[in-house]
């Protein structure tokens, strides 16, 4: 390693000299607003350090990780949706009984795992990043530990990730077996020379590793766990885990399909349709049947998963451009909803807002705060102005671009049904809120309200001119693309 | 920029409105009123200066502007103004109008928001007539959906929710499907030409096969149907309509209708003609079933609201029928018959919000005898219901006779079945004059007659409806160059290789 390579890994640098600070300062004096403090700068001073390390790019550093301006894009938007997920944490812990700082702690070091991931190159890094992600993000879940809702969650995820990383490690064991490399990009090379045609191995061990991905993206036939974890989770963890966790791993499953080329290989896109097409229709259908609002969006994050892979279908250029685009959009919407769930159950100590009919009336009461529900449920749903409609788009555009009929036909269906349930939700809203009922009655925390302003005119922003960011992402797929 | 400005001076105003709405109702009602005033006054300018046409090589426009939007994936800001765009924008701002002022005494809760809906209703309606990049329409014609959703779902009638969502689903769901036809249309273009763009004078030239040219066609067809409404897809109408508050009927049936029809004259037909002639008699078919079961749906109403909905399904049958028919008699008069409709459909529409506002039912069986205590309504009621019918003199005559007169060069049969239509109109029409406002009076203590301000606005409607019926030669004319235009985009369309 010499200077270039600790220039490109600057942000990851900076992020762990961040953990290290946080945790000391914690164990010197524990205070919330400090640890605040100094998790939202080391965050800040990770995505400066974004620029430098971008300048070096593109660049393998150890056989582990491959700094791009891929991987620093994502890194840049975990890094954006953590600090996102912190300042709308802040109002909302300093109301709970539990001690708040670990929750930074806890915050960073799955951030710290999440961009890991992003820049893996080797199932070796994919590994170890994975479990670092995991294990923080079972405490994150099970951060209420006087609760029982949280606690059962995080058993839950506990057991299903265990199982998931097995599948995982069971499938790269496999791959090592027959090609006897763990580098994606020696992979890639012994593939394209020809020597190892696809056989069993092969194609089981890539069917174990998509199992053991598919449990972390919580797409159908996976996704049990997903509704009743989001639902048993802190509000912004859910937004944490639906965004951060998944997010990482979509980019990680796109960085290995494009260089190893995995895809070339018969029924892997069948699959992939299948799965696609399994998701967006299930997680629409289940959503319908939904009353808890973290549930609803819970199933919603799992048709969202469904239309990401429709995008992922597509071949060439446009497929990384659609794909993180929609995720840009996904993160925005998903921890501004979750967002407003966090800042309304504030003062709400004993239990979460996230009844649908708690929600009544709230466009009244609390005009901005029901507009900016609104407009992320619209952008959820697909329609114009927002983020979600460009998106959509992309889904489309990458589905009919590859022809795949069946699954343009179900993103479209599907995007009916979804229309059902977010109206749902916008409906309540706007109804009257029924006599002598008091809700919403507690101040709201400023910052929270604060990164719900800038997400909400992020939605609307990049939603009515996406020219900027759209540019941003062909930049940074021409990189991945040359490699 | 003008073009632009069209849009956006309803945006602006909805967002002022909306804002000045939480504290002041009349400011709000002024504030929509002088930005629809103004935009009237620009679009009048734009139509004197109609001499003032620029013949580019896509035909004649009044106006057009052409901007680069995202232009990474071909996505232009491209607006256009001929005749045809021109008639409907004035209708829409003079329907726009009408309906602040018929809402200015039903609304009375939220009008700030109330206003801000409806102006970017309008502002959406408006986008989609001057939309010439087909990305750009698409995201107007979903633009126009959500404001028009809130309309129904927050001020409507009893069962507001369920027609509202309804409504959104219908129009949402064929959308999405015209969306999937667009971007198929563009990625052909792009593999043959390899420029990703979704401009209307270019993908027109994009060489496709029968069968692709087909399924595409249907793509858009749908969507367009959906909102017409034909026959199959008009399921929606009445509920909408009905539940929805006497703005919220007026703008859907006066202008929300008509997008259908425009999208069909603009888009469906020019970018695929052999495929747009080959479905021509299933078309003109579903045309003539909609005008004989939507006059039957609407004689057989008790709902004076469900009733004038379900005569819209049997007036845009006759617009569906001229479409198809093609030949410019037929296309004049499917223009007429889309203005006289939102004329005398919006006034019909008023008429019935201001009885429901004062009687509290809709239900004409409880009704009766109105015409002694408030003889305007029933004079005005009387003179809608018979323009509705299709009088001589009055718009919708022209419209229905000119479609007819068309359609029976191509196709005989069509126009005979379609003539029936006139007879069953006649029925429903009087039916209804009959069952509100003659026989024995009932229920009809606290009615208050037309005050001034429904009157200027019912006076304004009938002078247009009369100038259309007697003078309709400007329309003509401004049309023309505008169905020129269509016939030179379709002229566009190379056959392709293999088609015969």
């Amino acid at each position: 390693m010499n200077g270039t390579d600790l220039t490109a890994f600057l942000p990851i640098i900076v992020l762990g000299g961040t953990v290290i600070i946080v945790m000391l300062g914690i164990a010197f004096c524990r205070n919330h607003r400090l640890t605040a403090l100094l998790s939202l700068l080391g965050l800040v001073l990770c995505l400066i350090a974004i620029w430098p390390a971008s300048d070096v790019a593109p660049r393998q550093v150890t056989p582990l990780f491959a700094i791009d301006r891929y991987a620093l894009f994502y890194m840049g938007l975990i890094f954006a949706v953590s600090i996102a997920v912190l300042m709308l944490s802040h109002g909302y812990l300093a109301a709970r009984s539990e001690p708040p700082e670990e929750f930074y702690l806890l915050v960073l070091v799955a951030t710290l795992g999440a961009v890991a991931l992003v820049a893996s190159d080797h199932f070796a890094s994919f590994f170890l990043s994975l479990e670092t992600l995991s294990i923080s993000l079972l405490g994150l879940i099970a951060y209420p530990r006087d609760q029982g809702k949280p606690l059962e969650a995080g058993i839950k995820y506990l057991i299903l990730a265990g199982i998931s990383s097995a599948f995982l490690l069971f499938g790269m064991a496999l791959i090592y077996a027959r090609l006897g490399t763990l580098e994606f990009t020696r992979i890639a090379a012994l593939l394209m020379a020809g020597g190892t045609s696809p056989d069993l191995y092969w194609l089981t061990g890539l069917a174990l590793i998509f199992t053991g991905i598919g449990f972390k993206l919580s797409v159908v036939p996976f996704h049990m766990w997903a509704p009743d974890v989001y639902e048993g989770a802190p509000a912004p963890v859910s937004a944490f885990v639906a965004v951060v966790s998944k997010g990482a791993m979509f980019a990680l499953l796109l960085r290995y399909f494009v260089t190893a080329n995995a895809d070339g290989f018969g029924p892997v896109p069948m699959m992939i349709e299948i799965v696609a097409i399994a998701s967006i229709l299930v997680g629409n259908l289940l959503a319908l049947l939904q009353n808890n609002i973290k549930r609803i969006l819970a199933y919603s994050s799992i048709a969202h998963l469904g239309y990401l892979l429709v995008a992922f279908l597509a071949g060439g250029a446009l497929r990384i451009e659609a794909v993180t685009y929609y995720l840009v959009a996904y993160a925005v919407m998903t921890v501004g909803a979750f967002g407003i769930i966090t800042v309304l159950s504030t003062s709400n100590a004993a239990a979460e807002i996230e009844d649908l009919d708690a929600y009544r009336g709230l466009i009244w009461q609390r005009p901005w705060l029901g507009g900016a529900f609104a407009g992320m449920l619209l952008s959820l749903a697909g329609i114009p102005l927002t983020m979600g409609f460009i998106g959509k788009f992309y889904a489309i555009a990458a589905g009919v671009s590859a022809t795949m009929w069946p699954a343009v036909i179900a993103l479209i269906v599907g995007s009916i049904i979804g229309l059902f349930y977010y109206l749902r939700v916008i409906v309540a809203i706007c109804t009257p809120a029924p006599e002598g009922a008091a809700a919403y009655a507690g101040a709201v925390p400023m910052v929270g309200s604060a990164t719900l302003a800038a997400l909400t005119l992020m939605l609307f922003g990049l939603g009515v001119y996406p020219t900027p960011l759209v540019h941003l992402i062909q930049v940074t797929a021409a990189q991945m693309t040359v490699r | 920029m003008i073009l632009l400005w069209l849009i956006l001076t309803p945006l602006i105003g909805g967002v002022l409105a909306g804002f000045s709405g939480r504290r002041n109702h009349a400011l709000a009602r002024w504030l929509s009123l002088a930005c629809l005033a103004i935009d009237l006054v620009l679009t009048l300018v734009l139509w004197a200066a109609h001499d003032g046409t620029t013949i580019t090589p896509n035909g004649a426009w009044l106006a057009q502007i052409d901007w680069p939007w995202i232009p990474q994936l071909g996505i232009r800001l491209h607006l256009g103004l001929d005749g045809l765009s021109l008639l409907l924008i004035l209708l829409t701002l003079g329907l726009g109008i009408m309906s602040v002022i018929a809402s200015w005494s039903e609304i009375t809760e939220r009008v700030g928001f109330f206003h801000f809906n409806l102006m970017l209703t309008l502002a959406g309606v408006i986008g989609v007539f001057l939309a010439l990049d087909l990305f750009l329409f698409f995201f107007f014609w979903e633009l126009m959906l959500v404001p028009m959703y809130f309309l129904i779902a927050v001020w409507g009638h009893e069962q507001r929710i369920y027609a509202a969502i309804k409504f959104f689903l219908f129009t949402q769901g064929s959308g999405l499907l015209m969306f999937a036809a667009i971007l198929a249309l563009a990625f052909i273009n792009y593999r043959q030409t390899g420029v990703l763009t979704f401009d209307y004078f270019e993908l027109v030239k994009a060489q496709l096969g029968p069968t692709t040219q087909m399924w595409l066609m249907l793509g858009f067809f749908i969507a367009f149907a959906v909102k017409l409404p034909v026959v199959p897809f008009h399921t929606w109408l009445a509920d909408a309509h009905t539940e929805a508050p006497t703005a919220g009927s007026v703008i859907l049936a006066g202008l929300l209708l008509k997008t259908g029809a425009y999208g069909l004259l603009r888009f469906a037909i020019p970018l695929f003609p052999a495929a747009s002639a080959t479905f021509a008699p299933v078309a003109m078919t579903l045309g003539v079933i909609g005008i004989l079961y939507g006059a039957m749906l609407a004689f057989a109403q008790d709902d004076m609201k469900r009733l004038v909905a379900y005569t819209s399904v049997s007036h845009l049958g006759f617009v569906l029928l001229g479409i198809y028919a093609g030949n410019t008699l037929a296309l004049q008069g499917a223009v007429v018959q889309i203005l006289a409709h939102g004329l005398s459909t919006g006034a019909l529409f008023i008429l019935v919000g201001a009885l429901q506002e004062k009687l509290h039912t809709r239900d004409m069986r409880q009704l009766g005898g109105l015409w002694s205590t408030a003889p305007r309504m029933g004079a005005i009621g009387l003179f809608f219901a018979i323009a509705s019918l299709g009088l001589p003199g009055l718009g919708n005559f022209v419209g229905e006779f000119l479609v007819l007169f068309g359609t029976y060069r191509v196709a005989g049969g069509f126009a005979i079945a379609g003539t029936l239509g006139l007879v069953v109109s006649t029925i429903y029409a009087l039916s209804f004059v009959q069952r509100v406002f003659h026989g024995e009076p009932r229920a009809s203590a606290a009615l208050t007659d037309f005050s001034s301000r429904h009157m200027i606005v019912m006076g304004t409607m009938i002078v247009a409806l009369v100038w259309l019926g007697c003078y309709p030669q400007p329309v003509f004319d401004t049309a023309s160059a505008g169905l020129a235009n269509l016939r030179r985009v379709a002229s566009e369309r190379q056959p392709h290789p293999g088609e015969p």
